[in-house]
């Protein structure tokens, strides 16, 4: 069984087709990226399998239970993490409470009205920044961090539900070349270690043939290649609409 | 045709740019080159007057530019192309450029729908089309056809390959190469070294806000230290 | 209702509609280029009659001439509204919204005095508009011809500026400087003068409406408030920025109000319902009903309204000891404050006002800081827990105590209530949505005169014996208001107050980690609609009354004020804004015939002198930037 498996997954804005009928699966242990042209629907996919978006038609299974049209908050108590293409961190707060409060709403602890939120879970909090190699940032403001330090404390706070699936919309868009390695490095020892199931999506070519297992192509909504990269990469019709000369 | 000369830019309290001096000449492609957060965008927002310097000067085609407000800047020739793209979505194809409309002006190429569709073929098949109904490729294509409507001497292109498709940042070398044929100067920030090398003449390298490198592109290809240092290839 | 009343009223409707919609359009533009929500709005409608008044009595005995003082009139308020612009606003377009909000509400209070120093207190009753003082005849009942005319205005208007946007360079500039206006500043286009003409051709719609009404209404110096209010719902229902949507929703409106007169009082299973008292509600209960269908208004988009990005805020700390020795220092005066007061009794008075305000505006920051829902109608809670109490000791005999416990539940439920509806929403469409329940409270304890008392409210609400004493009633006061506001505070460093904020900064990340925002926030509106229930409770008895003036939306507007004044950021902003404020506004009323335009000056200094709220912009004089 798969960890996640997508069955003819449809959906359509105002009578356009934005992602039609896309089968696809993702093992535990394997990095799968999903690339495609701008508009070619990986975010509106990505939006239904967190739960952000109901697809029209199709189903998602995680771990062989349907989660198809539940709510992202739904979706995550079930062991889903997600990072975006826009970072979203809580910018009024500082790098550790971004986690803390993860990690509170993972503990079912966010109810509580008047135990004192900055010294709960401090030392789980430093331990996933450690991981992510946030930890001497831990008490700055999350408001006045760089691009790719928002992008790893995503990653912090994604981690804190030890989830068996990792969504990463983009995740290295905006950063050096380095930073993006690293970066992916940093996932694919995620994955190792803890046997998740990743799937990203990229349009740095450099870090998907770096990185991924697998990869899958859409255009227009529809899945036009699947495979191995060296495969994938070779493909005409993904080189004449995606890839073009160079790769 | 822009000198930039030691100028200091804040947003807020936090000090982003620090005695950056560079120039770009007639007719040249130069590009400013650094990581995320380096000072690349704020540079040129400080350049077209989105963002003020809090000291330094900037002189386009002779004019101290740097206490000037956005539009005025616009009118003297000096375009700007934003990041984020910032296509007016609930307007047509036509009516963005109308937005970007601005008189012929003398040593400046003039642009019409005609001349921009020969520079981007896809756009000439959409007039009517609505800005929001575009895919991001040819979203990335209007915006620079926008600023050129304002017949500019000189455009700043922020990060024209950032998030867009291989096959787009093709077509987007070539459009920059046909621009600096149509004799635009053009002043580019970039991460990406690769397109860098298609496209420009000259480069800057920035790194927490100041200038850390300057040379032609043949030097800069050549200097490993100073690519592995600043641009983390 | 015969088919003749009913051509009527229709017909009036569609007169009304017109009115509606030059107000309701101007609003709209402005809103759309500049983002700012005009509450200055409603003034130049007012002032467009006022002019138009002393024009048409000059120069208006033909039909020429009463014409040209019409749009004459229009034109004089177009240029207070550039001069507004230029002189007011083009300082504040970086600014907050909400600071925006409180800088057009000054306008707003200087207009009124400016009105009433040049025209007086009295009703002005304008002519007749000359050529046509005649009716025509609508199966067999006569209807004037001047608002047949007024009739075939407002499609006009919307044709004129139909083509305007979609033909013209200038409306397409309007139109993408609606979207984005540093762009289209970018791109060449003088964005101040872009803003000036939208601002003054907005003011020259709402004149015009007023000036239109001159012979059909009195010139009257509340009408204001009332025509923004209006306005507001039109906007909101028809969708922000949108002009056929206000074309729509002031049609949809003034049609259903016509319609509640025409049919009056009837008798609906046996019960005997005025519909025509409905007509003060109506409008809100449309809004309501639309918000929660269409949360964008009916031919709104979403995120059209939720362009201004929130401020970065630096994290919340629990206070360090200097802060607590501060707190412990206010306190102790506090305390003591009784044995000075009883040289100077009205200390007293005045230090209960302050600290109801203050746990009135605490509660109020409560939702809109840390919970980022800008609420616009906080006074609906207060009335609930005042309207509350005074109805349990004066309709089923409850002891003062008693009663004055209940006041926080009855407002609890209000915003259980009303909360469910607003918390779907945000930005300006929920401000409105809370500003329609506030109205909906305040007009039933304005209408329902069997129960509430109508205008009068309920009187002889007087404290339990062993609280009749002024310092006794201090005491019980300042002991609930600084439990009320520690609990708040409490509340906001505790894991709730995390996922408060967190809902607030990124709804999307917080819905990611589990997260329910709804339900947070609601629990939150519920919390700070309680809290100020006591509020309003403590203030009935401390007044010995209750009438709907207190729980206008002036009072709302108020509570705006002192939390923006103190500072939304922190903590303690609220406390000191509402200190001041209450303060201020008492020297000024005791000591000046036009204390509204002084009150309207001073939030203007301090609106530009302290764009962080007092408190904000102390607290960077002592902290360092954090970084």
């Amino acid at each position: 069984m798969s960890l996640l498996e997508v069955r003819g997954l449809s959906k359509a804005f105002g009578g356009v087709r934005a992602v039609a009928n896309v089968t696809f699966e993702v093992n535990a242990g394997e990095l799968l990226a999903l690339i495609g042209p701008n508009g070619a629907g990986k975010s509106t996919c990505f939006n239904m399998l967190n739960g952000q978006l109901t697809p029209d038609a199709g189903a998602i299974a995680f771990e062989g239970q349907s989660i198809t049209g539940m709510k992202p908050r739904q979706v995550w108590r079930r062991g889903v993490g997600r990072t975006f293409q826009i970072t979203a961190t809580f910018s009024s707060m500082t790098v550790r409470e971004n986690v803390q409060v993860a990690l509170l709403s993972h503990h079912g602890r966010l109810k509580s009205l008047f135990t004192r939120a900055c010294d709960q879970f401090v030392d789980e909090a430093n331990a996933l920044l450690e991981r992510v190699g946030m930890r001497p940032q831990a008490e700055r403001p999350c408001s006045v961090l760089a691009y790719g330090d928002l992008k790893r404390l995503e990653l912090a706070v994604a981690l804190a539900n030890k989830p068996r699936l990792l969504l990463m919309d983009e995740p290295t868009a905006g950063m050096a070349p380095k930073e993006r390695i690293a970066l992916m490095a940093l996932a694919a020892d995620i994955v190792r270690t803890d046997n998740i199931g990743v799937l990203f999506t990229e349009h740095d070519m450099d870090v998907v043939f770096a990185h991924a297992s697998r990869m899958i192509v859409l255009n227009r909504g529809e899945l036009i290649a699947a495979g191995a990269p060296a495969a994938v990469r070779a493909d005409p019709e993904v080189q004449r609409i995606y890839l073009g000369s160079r790769h | 045709m822009l000198q930039i000369s030691k100028i200091h830019s804040y947003y807020g309290q936090a000090h982003i740019l620090t005695d950056v001096s560079l120039e770009v000449n007639a007719g040249e492609v130069v590009v400013l080159l650094g990581r995320n957060g380096a000072g690349k965008s704020t540079t040129l927002k400080s350049i077209i007057g989105l963002v003020r310097p809090a000291s330094g000067a900037v002189v386009f085609a002779g004019t101290r530019i740097e206490r000037l407000a956005p539009y005025r800047i616009a009118r003297m020739g000096l375009g700007y192309v934003p990041e984020e793209r910032r296509i007016f979505t609930d307007l047509s194809v036509l009516e963005n450029l109308e937005v970007g409309r601005q008189p012929p002006r003398a040593r400046a190429p003039t642009w019409d729908f005609e001349k921009l569709g020969a520079l981007f073929p896809n756009l000439r098949e959409m007039p009517d089309r609505l800005g929001g109904r575009m895919s991001g490729g040819e979203q990335q294509m209007l915006t620079i056809a926008r600023t050129l409507m304002g017949n500019p001497a000189c455009i700043l292109l922020d990060e024209p390959s950032e998030g867009v498709a291989p096959v787009i940042v093709d077509q987007m070398a070539e459009a920059i190469r046909g621009l600096k044929a149509a004799g635009v100067a053009i002043l580019l920030s970039e991460q990406n070294l690769h397109f860098a090398m298609e496209v420009a003449d000259r480069a800057y390298i920035i790194e927490k806000g100041g200038i850390r490198f300057e040379g032609t592109m043949q030097a800069l290809s050549a200097n490993a230290e100073v690519q592995a240092q600043y641009l983390a290839v | 209702m015969s088919p003749d009343a009913f051509a009527v009223q229709f017909l009036n409707g569609l007169a009304s509609a017109s009115t509606l919609f030059l107000i309701a359009v101007g609003l709209s533009l402005i809103f759309g280029v500049t983002r700012i929500v005009n509450f200055a709005h409603g003034s130049f409608y007012m002032l467009g009659i006022f002019v138009a008044y002393s024009l048409v009595t000059r120069i208006g005995d033909s039909p020429f001439g009463f014409w040209v003082s019409m749009l004459l009139a229009a034109l004089v308020v177009a240029i207070v509204g550039l001069l507004v612009e230029l002189v007011l606003l083009r300082r504040i377009y970086q600014a907050p919204e909400l600071f925006q909000l409180l800088a057009t509400f000054a306008v707003v209070l200087i207009v009124r005095d400016a009105t009433l120093a040049i025209w007086g207190p009295e009703d002005l009753l304008g002519p007749r508009a000359p050529g046509l003082k005649g009716s025509v005849d609508i199966l067999g009942r006569q209807f004037p011809t001047y608002d047949l005319v007024l009739i075939c205005i407002g499609p006009a208007v919307l044709a004129a500026l139909w083509f305007v946007l979609t033909r013209t360079r200038f409306g397409v500039l309007i139109r993408a400087a609606t979207q984005d206006r540093d762009m289209v500043g970018a791109l060449g286009v003088n964005q101040a003068w872009l803003f000036s003409g939208v601002f003054a051709l907005g003011a020259f719609l709402a004149a015009l409406g007023g000036a239109l009404q001159l012979p059909r209404e009195p010139a009257n110096l509340g009408i204001d408030l009332v025509a923004i209010g209006e306005a507001f719902v039109v906007v909101v229902v028809g969708g922000m920025g949108s002009i056929p949507g206000a074309f729509l929703a002031a049609f949809i409106i003034a049609e259903i109000k016509a319609m509640c007169f025409a049919i009056g009082q009837t008798t609906l299973f046996g019960v005997s319902f005025s519909f025509s008292k409905l007509t003060l509600v109506v409008e809100f209960l449309v809004m309501a009903a639309v918000l929660i269908w269409r949360p964008w208004g009916l031919m709104g988009r979403p995120g059209a309204a939720t362009r201004n990005a929130a401020e970065i805020e630096v994290p919340l700390k629990p206070a360090d000891a200097r802060t607590r020795k501060l707190g412990w220092v206010v306190l102790i005066a506090l305390v003591l404050l009784p044995l000075v007061g009883t040289a100077f009794p009205y200390t007293i008075v005045l230090s209960i006002d302050i600290l109801v305000a203050v746990l009135f505006a605490t509660s109020l920051h409560f939702i809109m800081g840390p919970g980022g829902m800008h609420s616009f109608g906080h006074a609906a809670y207060f009335g609930l827990g005042a309207y509350g109490a005074g109805l349990l000791v004066k309709q089923l005999g409850w002891p003062m105590e008693g009663a004055l416990a209940a006041a926080p539940v009855a407002a609890a439920v209000g915003a259980l209530i009303f909360g469910w509806f607003c918390v779907r929403l945000s930005g300006v469409y929920l401000a409105m949505l809370t500003l329609a329940f506030a109205q909906i409270v305040w007009s039933i304890a304005f209408q329902w005169d069997e129960l509430t008392g109508g205008s009068n409210g309920i009187v002889g609400l007087w404290p339990a014996e062993w609280l009749s004493e002024k310092w006794a009633y201090y005491y019980l006061t300042l002991t609930l208001t600084v439990a009320g506001v520690l609990l708040l505070w409490r509340v906001l460093l505790a894991p709730f107050g995390y996922a408060l904020r967190a809902g607030r900064d990124s709804p999307l990340r917080a819905d990611a980690i589990g997260i329910d925002v709804f339900h947070t926030q609601w629990m939150g509106f519920v919390l700070a609609g309680a809290v100020c229930g006591v509020a309003g409770g403590l203030f009935a008895f401390s007044k010995g009354s209750i009438a709907p003036e207190a729980i206008s939306v002036g009072r709302s507007i108020d509570g705006l004020v002192m939390v923006l004044l103190g500072g939304i950021q922190t903590l303690s902003g609220p406390v000191v804004g509402a200190a001041l404020f209450t303060w201020l506004q008492d020297l000024i009323a005791r000591e000046f015939q036009y204390w509204r335009a002084a009150l309207g000056f001073t939030i203007l200094v301090l609106v530009l002198a302290f764009p962080l709220g007092v408190a904000g912009s102390i607290k960077r004089l002592f902290v360092k930037e954090v970084a």
